[in-house]
């Protein structure tokens, strides 16, 4: 089983934390991950801003970057879903079917449905709340996966977010082409994350977070912004026994 | 054939101006200008009673929504099946049509086909002139809306009352409609109560409670049903195999309209029709839940060319006594037929769901849209009827978050066709600075990230951007578009510890993490 990593672009240039957690972790259990340096950009911010053409190029690249991967996992659900679900409409179902587009993978997708982890040694004594990025929730049906995962450590305290299912107001070229309306959304999101009392904010997706921090940084509060991922990693850290219990192919 | 329409066509397929009359923006005579969603929505959005007014509406339709369509067990099959329907249908418009004209014909009804709004509008007054009325009253229809029904009757002396209660309540305040269910959703009872009492109710008469309001205007109402000689409706379905068309509302003024006056006209568009009576039975069970989260509307009417007199049975004593007129309207339809990915917008029912789940509708409501269809609807509609230029940035008034898609009875993919509907903006903004100076940004990232020699170095001086600069931007970033609309409510990402790809390369990704 060759496993690669696709951290994402945002991932790779500005918040490589993230990155770093997940191939330790990936490690950790058990995975040989690669993360194959050919990869740029899925093509996302492209296509959604109207540069087609463009995007279906970066989009050939990308998934030729995987050619010889069983499995690439992704920490970033906004560009698994432009892989999984954008690009058989953007080349063909066809071309995106054979490129391997259906191999891509969220890692809790990866953990749970591949692996199939049962339980995660380690601890992680915090109260955590979890925003569900839009693309989890209606791109890739991630449904409660990241979760699961979290609630396997001990000491965490998972408190739910009222609205959940509501955009944190990102939306990309969205964010600065209407930045008012952006704003006010990732605003009402913040009342409620400040409203769960939570030290620390999670997601499946880095870009949400980069919008959120963005904001929990400028209001000058006192909040961690973590990828669900490096919550993960930290907390079986140092961990002694084998972390990998589980039934998956290897 | 009108004047106006037979001069309007431009070249190459261009939008004739007579179809833009849907548009809420600037207008000479039949010329429109373009909607400007940006600067309208950062207007409205500071309206904080419209926010709240808006946002509890939306919150109780929403939960209501849920919850009837969970009652529903093979809701997703029939989702499916409405959408299968409307595909088939579109594909073989022109038969459906014509089997439909011929139906209605048949009963009794007289078919006639609008190309643009100018032809639909001309036809409905000489229709009202020969009936000799001076007055009409008005079922709720967007299409009516979409060709400027009611100012054109005014100019040429016929007054048209609005029965439905929000509809009559953005008539009487002259507020334009800001949602396509439940027009004056962005008005509260103390609002509507004070509408009233400046109109045609006395000052200090009337309590702000709901009850009391619709009473005053079903009083103020039922005048003008009773002496009324010629209805207007538009149509939820065509029905070809029958000839048949059905209405569905909630407050009984639609049958109202539909069973008293002598004389009917029905404007529809012609992506209402679909093939047969079954057909029909999968859209009632989708568009109430859907709509106003009911698991059935109060009245449903259904009828064939010549309506009956329920109400009123003397007058059907002769039977010439009714008429019975409607009028198929393309207006754009068939140009966005033509578009493969867009045409899925003329599946749409007008159930509204997509605005009710909208978190950018809640936050800036209907008339930031200024187009007859706001919301994420509107967004991918508006463009397409009336054409890209004028149609501005409406394409880009969405995050794509796809709880529209999620809710849309006919499955119509609203984040799809705003992406290609963006992309046809993009190449059109090629004759302007700004659409230049951005295609040109999006072209140098383009190459960069489509060549991992360049990704490479770019990546890998993005901390040191964020580094030396970042600061200096979270303070002055704000004089600076674009970067602007970021750093206004936004700090930038810190400095990372260099890229992942350089951390991996060199084998230090244990110093990007948490310590």
């Amino acid at each position: 089983m060759k496993v690669a990593i696709f951290p994402s672009c945002i991932v790779d240039t500005i918040f490589p934390e993230a990155g770093a957690a997940a191939i330790r972790l990936l490690e950790r259990l058990g995975v040989d991950v690669d993360f194959p340096l050919e990869q740029t950009c899925c093509g996302q911010m492209h296509l959604n801003t109207g540069y087609e053409s463009r995007a279906r190029k970066l989009a050939q690249k990308h998934l030729s970057s995987f050619n010889q991967y069983d499995w690439v996992i992704g920490i970033s659900t906004s560009c698994t879903t432009m892989v999984r679900e954008f690009y058989p409409q953007l080349l063909g179902a066809t071309t995106a079917e054979v490129g391997g587009s259906g191999k891509f993978l969220e890692l809790s997708e990866f953990l749970l449905d591949v692996l199939g982890i049962t339980e995660l040694e380690g601890t992680f004594a915090k109260k955590v709340t979890f925003h569900t990025s839009c693309h989890s929730l209606r791109g890739i049906h991630l449904g409660d996966r990241p979760q699961r995962l979290l609630s396997m450590l001990e000491g965490i305290e998972l408190i739910p977010l009222p609205k959940s299912d509501s955009c944190c107001g990102f939306g990309g070229t969205f964010s600065i082409k209407n930045s008012a309306i952006s704003t006010v959304m990732m605003e009402e999101k913040l009342a409620n994350v400040y409203w769960t009392g939570a030290e620390v904010l999670t997601a499946a997706d880095s870009s949400c977070l980069m919008n959120l921090s963005g904001g929990i940084q400028a209001a000058k509060k006192q909040l961690a912004v973590m990828h669900y991922a490096e919550i993960l990693e930290v907390a079986t850290r140092h961990s002694q026994k084998k972390l990998l219990n589980h039934s998956g192919e290897k | 054939m009108s004047k106006t329409s037979s001069t309007v066509h431009g070249p190459n397929g261009s939008i004739p101006k007579a179809n833009t009359w849907l548009l809420r923006t600037e207008h000479h005579g039949e010329e429109r200008g373009r909607t400007y969603f940006k600067s309208r929505s950062t207007r409205e959005i500071r309206n904080l009673q419209m926010r709240k007014n808006i946002s509890h509406a939306t919150t109780t339709i929403r939960e209501k929504r849920k919850k009837v369509v969970s009652e529903v067990p093979n809701w997703e099959d029939l989702r499916t099946r409405a959408s299968q329907i409307k595909q088939h249908t579109l594909a073989n418009l022109d038969v459906y049509l014509e089997e439909f004209e011929r139906n209605v014909t048949k009963a009794g009804g007289k078919v006639h086909w609008a190309r643009d709004a100018a032809e639909a509008r001309e036809i409905a007054l000489e229709l009202v002139r020969e009936s000799g009325a001076s007055s009409v009253i008005k079922v709720k229809s967007m299409v009516t809306e979409e060709i400027g029904l009611n100012a054109y009757l005014s100019e040429n002396g016929i007054e048209a009352t609005e029965t439905d209660l929000a509809e009559l309540i953005c008539q009487l305040a002259g507020d334009e409609s800001s949602h396509i269910l439940v027009p004056a959703i962005h008005r509260n009872r103390v609002e509507i109560r004070d509408i009233f009492e400046a109109t045609f109710a006395q000052k200090g008469s009337l309590e702000a409670d709901p009850p009391k309001i619709a009473e005053a205007a079903r009083k103020h109402l039922r005048e003008k049903f009773l002496r009324s000689t010629v209805a207007i409706s538009g149509g939820n379905f065509l029905v070809a195999e029958t000839g048949s068309v059905a209405i569905v509302e909630s407050e009984g003024n639609g049958r109202m309209c539909l069973t008293l006056p002598n004389n009917v006209i029905s404007i529809v568009g012609i992506e209402k029709v679909i093939p047969t009576m079954e057909d029909l039975e999968v859209f009632l069970t989708l568009l109430p839940r859907s709509s106003t989260g009911e698991r059935m509307n109060p009245y449903t009417t259904i009828w064939t060319g010549r309506p009956p007199a329920q109400m009123a049975p003397e007058k059907e004593t002769t039977e010439d006594r009714k008429s019975y007129n409607i009028i198929l309207l393309d207006n754009g339809r068939t140009r966005v037929l033509s578009d493969e990915v867009g045409s899925q917008a003329l599946a749409c029912i007008r159930c509204s769901a997509c605005l009710n789940v909208c978190p950018v509708y809640e936050r800036v409501g209907g008339h930031s849209y200024e187009s007859v269809y706001p919301g994420p609807i509107g967004a991918i509609l508006t463009p397409q009827l009336v054409g890209d230029e004028l149609a501005g940035d409406l394409a880009f008034a969405s995050t794509l978050c796809g709880a529209c898609y999620e809710v849309c009875p006919v499955k119509i993919n609203i984040p799809e066709i705003l992406i290609h509907l963006r992309s046809i903006h993009s190449d059109h903004r090629r004759d302007t600075m700004s659409g230049n100076l951005e295609r040109g940004s999006f072209g140098i990232v383009g190459i960069v990230m489509g060549n991992t020699n360049l990704f490479n170095i770019a990546s890998s001086s993005v901390s040191l951007i964020l580094k030396y600069g970042g600061p200096l931007l979270n303070r002055v970033g704000k004089y600076l578009p674009p970067i602007n609309g970021w750093v206004e409510s936004r700090n930038l990402p810190k400095a990372p510890n260099g890229s992942l790809r350089d951390a991996y390369r060199k084998g230090t990704l244990d110093d990007l993490l948490k310590k």
